[in-house]
């Protein structure tokens, strides 16, 4: 199903690069375009933002308590193999299923887009797509992770797979609107939009991106879309939009894409706390489930 | 059947493959297993009875180093479960009550994963597979789905699988629950050849009084944490119900105990 999405993607995406390529006098770092153009719907990178968690989230919620159920866990465990391998086992298994099907994925998309739109990505363009693909692998881990803990923590296959989806759908829908909400308490900007303190309207874009950062989704779709669009050179929209006259006229001087290297930079945080939490959600999932009694029944 | 050879003044000490010492298990304040001493001899049969809850399966638990005791000592072929449990586990075998298998895989690709598991390389384990598969009676039916097995089938395949890693030791949980009359005869059976023929120790626990007599060297009553009784069933029998009676059934002498605590 998502090669299937991702070539429609694709295929969308190529032919509205071609579109705008048309008229670009210049075109630069066009390849990456097929990942990040959003086509006619959403783009390739939007779309494993969101859907990604699902592979996770389906590779491994039943992967402790159906052996719990189908009483193999029990066999397993009286094996000569220590405790932790099994529980590594699990998660090692599914972080190479996603890595294949990720790495598969944008094999494919790459492919056609050559096809398509006739340019041969540059060497840049391919390392910030390595750096794209180790950080889809690393976010699809956390939500494997996280499945995968509530598989130890719950008895019944059917609970694990609905508390993950519940935690999936908090994620991706309401820390944005609470982010939103809480934004709007705090620093209520009036809708007509005239006479407003820019200070209040910073402080109001401030809080509404520290919340939403709480979300991983947003820490990967923003860490993933400044990696593979290097013409985007902040993790803030809204910073362009308050600066004054001179600065707006000093960035629209460098209005070339940015060096590999400083894009990393800036979204090198991003990248750190994708890392932390996927690490930290395996963590607690191991301790959890070495602490857990093996019982027959 | 009740051979005891091997019981007595002539065991030496070394062929103590079970060895326990005021072992002790607790959950908060609730005491599952109390300052159990158990001393069990090398190719002996013993019968571990006792009613539901009376702290038989957290036994066999800490004998296999799967959750630790709170106090006491234990060794298992030599080894201490909780700090040594690989070199436990691959000379201890333990068949669970109702135990599972991968449903969608047949019996040799459970048995190969089983063996894979116990490092046993897959060119040997075939040939072993086959063999194992010959004794419990499962060659013809070797290709068919485990999903699709009865109950005395995957019973078989359970022993198979405890067999693949040739222990010296083997756990027992019910093995004959649910098992028809003649299943339960091939059960009894096969138990009693490991011992005899390999002499292989067998830790049984079952609540099947009749069967525990027909096989068990020894046997142990555990009853609220308790280890109330211990030794040969004639042995027992003849301490606790008086002499005078000809034949002693296991449940007479059960019964007995159980009313007393």
């Amino acid at each position: 199903m998502i090669v299937m999405v991702g070539v429609v993607v694709a295929s969308m995406a190529g032919m509205s690069i071609q579109e705008e390529a048309k008229g670009a006098a210049k075109p630069t770092l066009l390849f990456l375009g097929l990942f990040v153009s959003t086509g006619k719907l959403f783009s390739f990178v939007q779309f494993i933002g969101f859907f990604g968690p699902l592979i996770g989230i389906f590779l491994g919620f039943d992967s402790i308590n159906r052996e719990r159920a189908s009483r193999t866990l029990s066999k397993l465990a009286s094996q000569p193999i220590y405790r932790d391998s099994i529980i590594n086992a699990k998660f090692l298994a599914g972080v190479t299923v996603v890595s294949i099907v990720l790495v598969a994925i944008i094999l494919i998309i790459s492919g056609l887009g050559i096809r398509l739109i006739g340019v041969v990505p540059g060497s840049e363009e391919v390392w910030r797509l390595v750096i794209y693909v180790i950080t889809s692998i690393l976010y699809v881990s956390f939500w494997l992770g996280i499945s995968i803990l509530f598989s130890v923590v719950f008895r019944s296959t059917a609970t694990s797979a609905l508390a993950s989806l519940a935690v999936w759908i908090f994620f991706s829908i309401f820390v944005s609107l609470g982010a939103g909400a809480l934004s709007n308490a705090i620093a209520p900007i009036s809708q007509s939009g005239a006479g407003v303190d820019p200070n209040v309207v910073i402080q109001h874009e401030q809080i509404q991106h520290t919340v939403s950062l709480f979300s991983p989704v947003t820490l990967y779709s923003e860490a993933t879309s400044l990696v593979l669009n290097p013409m985007s050179q902040t993790t803030r929209p809204i910073a362009y939009a308050l600066m004054g006259p001179l600065e707006k006229f000093s960035a629209a001087r460098f209005q070339n894409p940015l060096p590999l290297l400083q894009s990393l930079i800036i979204v090198a945080p991003f990248l750190i706390s994708i890392v932390a939490i996927t690490f930290l959600c395996f963590g607690v999932c191991y301790l959890v489930f070495m602490r857990q009694e093996i019982r027959t029944v | 059947m009740h051979s005891l050879s091997g019981w007595g003044e002539d065991s030496v000490e070394d062929q103590i493959i079970i060895e326990t010492e005021t072992l002790t298990k607790r959950y908060g304040t609730q005491i599952a297993v109390n300052n159990l001493t158990l001393r069990i001899q090398e190719g002996e049969v013993f019968g571990f009875l006792g009613p539901n809850g009376a702290g038989k399966t957290t036994t066999l638990l800490m004998f296999l180093g799967l959750t630790e005791p709170t106090s006491g000592k234990v060794r298992i072929v030599g080894f201490d479960p909780a700090r040594e449990p690989l070199r436990v586990k691959e000379k201890v075998g333990y068949l669970p009550e109702n135990v599972g298998f991968y449903d969608d895989m047949d019996a040799r690709q459970n048995l190969r994963f089983i063996a894979r598991l116990n490092r046993i390389p897959d060119k040997v384990s075939a040939e072993k597979i086959d063999e194992l598969l010959q004794q419990v009676g499962l060659f013809e039916e070797a290709t068919k789905k485990v999903g699709t097995y009865s109950k005395g089938m995957r019973q078989r395949l359970g022993i198979a699988e405890v067999l693949i890693k040739e222990p010296k030791l083997i756990f027992l949980d019910e093995p004959t629950i649910g098992l028809d009359p003649d299943g339960t005869n091939r059960m009894l059976d096969l138990i009693h050849s490991l011992s005899r023929e390999k002499n292989i120790t067998i830790f049984l626990s079952s609540h099947l009084l009749d069967q525990v007599q027909r096989i068990c060297d020894r046997v142990g009553i555990m009853i609220k944490g308790n280890l109330v009784a211990i030794g040969p069933i004639q042995e027992l029998a003849q301490k606790k119900l008086g002499i005078g009676k000809e034949h002693y059934t296991l449940e007479e002498l059960y019964m007995k105990y159980f009313k007393e605590a």
